[in-house]
């Protein structure tokens, strides 16, 4: 099963390595995975995507929460939520298929953000149904290059991730 | 306030935290700290032979005391010697500190001469790691570098800190408190679940408790030879646990597991319910995990939560800490005990059960003239009668221990029981001698396993550290052949070893050397080792042939175990 798991960690070098090193040194597999800073520049929300049984996720998230830079492991499997992921592609696109190209962009709601005699580059977000189906009218034109930024996720309504704020504690 | 040199930060903050030791190597990297750490005649500066006997020495050092083990090092290969020592005590979940010095800030990364990327290289090993990349931060980072490493389930963490930050200037403080936004343990047991779990025993009718070395770490023992006498529940230990609940106490079933005894093995699998605390289910413990106790419900106490369920599904988790909930549940039951009447009368016939496994296969091994390690433990156990620290290091020496030794009491066996490595008992056997200097403190060691770190007969000998090593000496690495033996038609590929004559060796260092072939010899000289206070290397001739029973071949189940 596919799942997407938010994790918010302390924005500090390492600790990418770390939560990477989690999944390979057990054998879990990373479909995407995005970082970047939060609001709290001393914060980055991670948006991993992963598969497995529930025994694997389970494991997945406990270890995840174990890991000490590591402040709140979110799991969106009973969560309503949002999620969107944007790609670029560079698309042959010359003569008359630059109008059809055009209009599916259009259709899409993308934009072209470079172009060139023989090429357009496109980019497109959106959620995952979104992307495939737009690759799959896009390919017969011809992909020259394609990346994706994989999905980024935010439960709807006003849930928000909140970070219990404790006391120091006692040293020992 | 005046400005400090990050050398001398790391000697304040050792004292502030209460260091008393610190075992360590020099190298060009540590020479800030160590001529600092010179005028501090109040931590004790033991120099070894090999990084990775310092962190054995601290690891071993941590488990007699229950205080943090400390370690220095050099940059580069004084690092890297060190991994073995961090994943032994990672698996085990020793606290242990090493701080490994760094090359300068400005040379990570280049290649620098005795660089190494240590905290990439240890990340999978410790529970935490750090480099120090600003002097301003040592204070707090080494802090929280002893927080993490006492508290929760308690590992090792390494610290590495560059050369240029040891001679640094700054005004930053010891914080005094810790705060980790993410490391938040939980110690308190969800109270409903300990009163799930109690109603659970209540019900049943051949409970078993199965602790292991999560009894040591959080001081429960008290605690749970309470709660096992008052509800007359019979407890076996993996090898971690051994002396949690005296080895003496009838109640007492002996290890479970591959080595385990046959009363302790057939009372999981007729369990039908288990209360583990502490314990991780190995799979050195469970055998063959779809036949693990067909007919028990499991309660599983720990204080970490990956370590439910990882292994064996559980029926009652309970996430805390294994003292606290001893403690409580012993409260519950007070509050409750007319539920358990009938339990109480019940009780009777499980144990009858028991004493017939007992008396029907006890540990043994056939007399037959030859010399038998097993009675050699016996011997040691004899003459000791439990008052001693033992350490053991890896194969049929560490199960013969662990079998025919009676652990009396909490903190007295060091083992390397999760990663299995040869060569940890000597240096553990020499931190937990310097932590008490007038215990009686041995090792029980192989053939194999000694010449792995034998170096730090050196280092016993400097610091007059009068540890007693019994070497078991088959000609083999005994463990290896025992299943080439049973599985390999008698193939014994690699496993005869050349070893050199221990006696002279102790000798050509400065220890007392001595060579036992004959059960006769045994006792006597064994009592004159354990009195000369010198360290002491006694090479026992065993008979090459002895294998470790009972065995639970790899991947069978408990029950299905190869008998003397």
């Amino acid at each position: 099963m596919r799942h997407i798991i938010s994790v918010l960690v302390e924005n500090e070098f390492g600790v990418l390595a770390r939560v990477a090193g989690l999944f390979s040194a057990r054998g879990f597999n990373i479909e995407s995975l995005c970082v970047a800073e939060t609001l709290d520049p001393t914060l980055s929300i991670m948006t991993i995507v992963t598969t497995g049984n529930e025994f694997i996720l389970e494991q997945i998230l406990k270890q995840l929460n174990k890991l000490i830079n590591v402040i709140k492991v979110v799991d969106f499997k009973d969560i309503d939520y949002v999620s969107r992921e944007m790609i670029l592609v560079k698309v042959a696109a010359e003569n008359e298929k630059r109008e059809e190209i055009l209009r599916l962009t259009e259709i899409f709601r993308g934009s072209i953000v470079d172009v060139s005699p023989k090429t357009y580059t496109v980019m497109i977000t959106g959620d995952e149904e979104k992307i495939k189906a737009f690759l799959n009218l896009i390919k017969p034109f011809g992909i020259k290059e394609l990346v994706r930024t994989g999905p980024i996720a935010i439960p709807r309504g006003d849930k928000a991730m909140k970070i219990k704020e404790k006391k120091g504690e006692d040293h020992g | 306030m005046l400005k400090r040199t990050g050398a001398q930060i790391f000697v304040d903050v050792l004292k502030s935290e209460g260091v008393d030791t610190i075992f360590c190597y020099p190298g060009g990297a540590t020479l800030n700290i160590t001529d600092r750490l010179a005028d501090c005649p109040e931590i004790k500066q033991i120099v070894v032979r090999h990084e990775q006997g310092a962190v054995h020495a601290a690891d071993g050092y941590a488990r007699a005391t229950g205080k943090v083990g400390v370690c220095l090092v050099t940059s580069g290969p004084g690092a890297t010697n060190t991994v073995t020592g961090l994943a032994t005590a990672y698996m085990d979940s020793i606290p242990v500190i090493v701080f490994s010095c760094q090359v300068n800030t400005s040379l990570i990364g280049n290649d620098a001469f005795q660089e190494a990327d240590i905290v990439g290289i240890t990340r999978p090993c410790t529970k935490h790691n750090y480099l120090v990349k600003d002097v301003k931060d040592l204070p707090r980072i080494m802090k929280e570098a002893f927080h993490i490493a006492r508290t929760g389930r308690p590992g090792p963490v390494l610290v590495d800190i560059p050369k240029d930050v040891t001679s640094a200037l700054t005004d930053a403080k010891i914080p005094e408190k810790v705060f980790i936004r993410g490391y938040q343990p939980n110690y308190n047991p969800h109270l409903g679940q300990l009163k799930r779990a109690l109603r659970l025993i209540a019900q049943s009718k051949r409970p078993i408790l199965y602790t292991g070395g999560g009894i040591i770490s959080s001081s429960a023992s008290a605690e749970l030879v309470k709660f096992a006498e008052m509800l007359s529940i019979p407890v076996t230990s993996t090898l971690m646990g051994l002396g949690g609940f005296p080895g003496t106490h009838p109640l007492f079933l002996g290890m479970l597991g591959m080595h385990g005894t046959y009363a302790a093995n057939m009372a999981i699998t007729e369990s039908d319910v288990i209360i583990a605390i502490g314990a991780r289910f190995d799979d050195r413990a469970t055998g063959k995990i779809d036949e693990f106790a067909p007919k028990a419900k499991i309660i599983h106490i720990d204080i970490d939560p990956t370590s439910i369920s990882k292994n064996i599904k559980v029926d009652i988790p309970i996430v805390g800490d294994s003292k606290i909930a001893l403690r409580k549940m012993i409260e519950i039951y007070e509050e409750e005990k007319g539920e358990f009447a009938e339990f109480h009368k019940s009780i009777g016939a499980w144990h009858e059960q028991i004493e017939n496994w007992k008396k029907e296969y006890p540990l043994t091994y056939v007399r037959d003239g030859t010399l038998k390690p097993q009675f050699v433990i016996e011997k040691v156990y004899e003459i000791t009668k439990g008052d001693a620290i033992v350490a053991t290091e890896v194969g049929q020496n560490q199960m013969w221990t662990a079998q025919f030794y009676k652990f009396i009491k909490p903190r007295t066996i060091l083992t390397s029981g999760g990663l299995g490595t040869m060569g940890y008992g000597f240096p553990a056997s020499i931190g937990a001698q310097v932590a008490f200097p007038d215990k009686l403190v041995i090792d029980i060691a192989g053939d194999g396993s000694i010449q792995m770190n034998i170096q730090e007969l050196a280092t016993a000998i400097q610091y007059n550290l009068p540890v007693k090593v019994i070497i078991l000496n088959n000609g083999y690495l005994g463990m290896v052949r025992q299943w080439q033996q049973l599985f390999y038609q008698k193939r014994y590929t690699w496993s005869k070893i050349y070893s050199p004559d221990f006696v002279k060796l102790a000798q050509a260092y400065g220890a007392e050397g001595m060579r036992i072939t004959k059960e006769e010899e045994v006792e006597e000289c064994l009592r004159e080792a354990f009195s000369n206070g010198k360290t002491t290397f006694v090479d026992v001739h065993i008979n090459p042939e002895e294998c470790v029973y009972p065995m639970v071949p790899a991947g069978a189940a408990l029950k299905d175990m190869l008998l003397v």
